[in-house]
């Protein structure tokens, strides 16, 4: 592969149940595309967290997964209320999701560690106010 | 061990079984989601109590060889028809979380 293939997604900020269709998605994309299945599973444990964040959060966003010979990258990026504290956000088991979310099984603090867990990069670039762009990296 | 042969050897109810023959390698006990995706491993049996649409996503992510669902809790037909779409294997067990993994815990 010489050219980097780029898919586009938009996730849908109003219903949760359907959270995960765009990682869904590149997991088949991926498949197809004849990526290791250990790669595979990283890429869109990290992008689902990305995008039940947005949804949690943020009522939705864009996501775009970029293939090229030597790296799988991520961009998600939303106009919510962005992050204070990164660096609190960052660490496990803090959360602010509501009741509402946790009862469903998420909200327990360990979205953005799974993400940076399962990436070789992750930077996340947010302002209170206006919204958060994450870029991660997976290595091939 | 395939996941139908640990339904039936076990005496769990399958719920939804797309991909049957699958083989199973472990067991990871767990109801936080994100939790699960951090901590699973690819080819285990996950066991839950957890029963909302999103487990389908988490398994067929994670890529767990089945769900079983513990304490007999059970899934609307949404959730059987999405399991059987995307080959996520769902099988449901009437004991605690506990005596289900201790079931398989010599299968698997």
């Amino acid at each position: 592969m010489s050219e980097s293939l780029t898919f586009h997604y938009d996730v849908d900020g109003e219903d949760f149940t359907s959270a995960g269709q765009a990682s869904v998605q590149v997991k088949k994309n991926l498949r197809r595309l004849g990526i290791p299945p250990e790669i595979i599973r990283q890429v869109s444990i990290a992008m689902y967290e990305g995008e039940i964040n947005m949804v949690i959060h943020a009522g939705g966003g864009d996501a775009d997964v970029i293939v090229s010979e030597d790296r799988i990258e991520i961009i998600l990026a939303d106009h919510g209320p962005g992050i204070a504290d990164i660096e609190l956000a960052m660490q496990e088991g803090y959360s602010t999701a509501p009741d509402s979310v946790r009862s469903l099984g998420f909200g327990a603090g360990m979205g953005l560690p799974n993400m940076k867990r399962y990436t070789d990069e992750m930077t996340i670039d947010s302002k209170v106010g206006e919204g958060t762009t994450i870029k991660m990296t997976v290595k091939l | 061990m395939t996941v139908s042969s640990l339904c039936s050897a076990c005496g769990f109810v399958p719920v939804a079984l797309p991909d049957g023959g699958r083989e199973v390698h472990g067991c990871y006990i767990g109801d936080l989601l994100s939790w699960v995706m951090g901590r699973a491993k690819a080819d285990e049996a996950w066991i839950t109590i957890m029963s909302n649409i999103n487990i389908v996503a988490v398994a067929s992510l994670t890529d767990v060889a089945c769900i079983i669902l513990a304490e007999g809790v059970a899934v609307d037909d949404k959730i059987k028809s999405t399991a059987e779409l995307k080959g996520v294997n769902i099988l449901m067990s009437d004991k605690a979380a506990y005596e289900t993994a201790s079931a398989i815990s010599t299968l698997v």
